[in-house]
């Protein structure tokens, strides 16, 4: 393998290029990357940075030094538009053409879209620096902050928006915040922080329209008849994969890149990794997952599988999730889905400092820990390990 | 110099915050005592909470590891490193010396 082409320049591209030097690749590597900046860190988007405390530059992934001694070629601000797998060309919106024998896709996925708010200004989403810094300069004092979806992002969206004194609304769907990963009594909790902290939150509810005038939006309008005003809305309603520019490729594409449990997709030359893999599990199901810690473990597989050109290594996701909201920390491993059984093990829910464990027919599969992350570590450790605590 | 604490409240494994102007995490790994600054230079956590595996300590927010001798992180996500401190015992006590402030680049 001579040329290696990353297409996607975040966490998972990034961490791409350094485990190619770290396996041994001493050939050309090429990343392209949609977005004008430099690989920076997305966690503090909806936090510290868009609070204000931490400075753009302070985002950074990688320091100058690691960068120049990876020696790959950047080409940041321009897209991938299409891929040829049979030649190796890959499609810029240059206008130029790279030719690569390695092809590892790592492009993310674009926040969804509220419907119907395409043409108003003061509505958001979070993914990029570029809409945290514009999400950032809407933010001003007196400003009614709408939050649709209480997911992670959105429930961290309110809480830094309450720190800067803003008024808060959040709109969620479930009957509880994050009922899938955490259940209703943990999904409870979790709304109890945000009234604690003295956000409005609709549950149960959906959005039915958009009130604006003329161009900016107004309010938000939900389907029990309410309204409720609004000079910035933001939209925590998750990702889609950014598979686009991959289709007529010959590549499987299904709520992501459909890859082999070591993120080799049907052409063993390409991988996947990041929130756009969507890899098969040892019990057959395909899944993916759009988290920071996947992103940053799944190259360290890939490029091994890629440089061999077979699939030697299985990727085992930890699962591991964090989130900072309200002064509080959650920190959960593993997979929650399907749990039958929820139990605090240490610590009590009312003191906001406990261990959570989810099992499934009496086994562990996942924990869930607030403001103790010593515990934690332990857990996730086992949890890993296949270990009873 | 400020003090931890009792020799006896620190056995091997286990590790202790000191808060103060600057909060100082102080690790016994494997009979050896060592100091650093508490806060990940990554992101805000606190390094006496991380899992100490020989004289490293894993972050516990993001798994980015530091040598406890030198301070400086071994993989991503930390770039910079963390102060380290002489740490001293006497008298069955365990004292960190603030001042001498072992800057690693």
């Amino acid at each position: 393998m001579r040329t290696v082409a990353v297409v996607g320049a975040s966490l998972a591209g990034l961490r791409s290029v350094q485990e190619l030097r770290n396996q041994g690749f001493d050939g050309r590597i090429v990343v392209i990357g949609e977005e004008v900046h430099a690989p920076y860190d997305r966690p503090p988007l909806s936090k510290a940075f868009l609070s204000g405390k931490l400075p753009a530059e302070e985002l950074a992934l990688a320091e100058q030094s690691d960068i120049d001694e990876w020696a790959a070629e950047w080409r940041l601000g321009v897209r991938a538009e299409r891929v040829d797998p049979a030649t190796g060309e890959i499609h810029l919106s240059t206008g130029s053409v790279i030719r690569a024998d390695g092809l590892v896709i790592a492009t993310g996925g674009r926040p969804r879209t509220l419907p119907g708010t395409a043409a108003l200004t003061g509505v958001h989403a979070l993914r990029t620096l570029d809409d945290a810094v514009a999400l950032q300069a809407d933010l001003r004092p007196g400003t009614q902050v709408v939050v649709v979806g209480a997911g992670w992002i959105g429930a961290e969206v309110a809480s830094t928006c309450r720190s800067l004194g803003l008024e808060v609304t959040a709109v969620e769907a479930a009957a509880v915040p994050m009922e899938r990963a955490l259940g209703p009594m943990l999904g409870a909790l979790c709304a109890d922080l945000h009234a604690d902290h003295g956000v409005d939150l609709r549950l149960g509810v959906g959005v039915d329209s958009f009130t604006h005038n003329g161009s900016r939006v107004t309010g938000v309008a939900l389907h029990d008849g309410s309204h409720l005003p609004a000079d910035v809305v933001v939209a925590g309603i998750g990702m889609e994969p950014a598979t686009d520019w991959l289709r007529g490729s010959g590549l499987p594409l299904d709520n992501g890149v459909l890859c082999d449990s070591g993120c080799v997709t049907p052409i063993p030359s390409v991988v996947a990794v990041g929130d756009v893999a969507r890899y098969r599990t040892p019990d057959g199901r395909h899944v993916r997952h759009e988290h920071w810690t996947n992103a940053s473990e799944q190259p360290v597989v890939a490029m091994r599988n890629l440089l061999a050109g077979a699939t030697l290594d299985t990727f085992r996701p930890s699962g591991y999730v964090w989130s900072d909201q309200y002064g509080v920390r959650l920190q959960l491993a593993g997979d929650t889905s399907g749990a039958d059984e929820i139990t605090v093990i240490d610590g009590s829910p009312d003191d906001r400092k406990f261990v959570a464990e989810f099992r499934r027919a009496g086994h562990p599969i996942g924990v869930l820990a607030m403001n103790n992350a010593k515990l934690f570590g332990r857990m996730r450790r086992q949890l890993a390990a296949g270990e009873p605590h | 110099m400020i003090t931890a604490c009792p020799v006896a409240d620190l056995p091997v494994g286990e590790s202790i915050r000191i808060s103060g102007d600057v909060a100082i995490a102080v690790f016994n790994a494997d009979g050896e005592l060592y100091a650093i600054d508490d806060t990940c230079s990554h992101q805000d956590a606190s390094l006496s909470e991380g899992w100490l595996e020989g004289c490293f300590v894993e972050c516990p927010l993001h798994a980015a590891s530091f040598d406890l001798r030198t301070g400086v992180p071994t993989c991503l996500p930390a770039k910079k490193a963390v102060r380290t401190y002489p740490v001293v015992v006497q008298d069955d006590m365990i004292y960190v010396d603030t001042k001498v402030r072992e800057a690693v680049a």
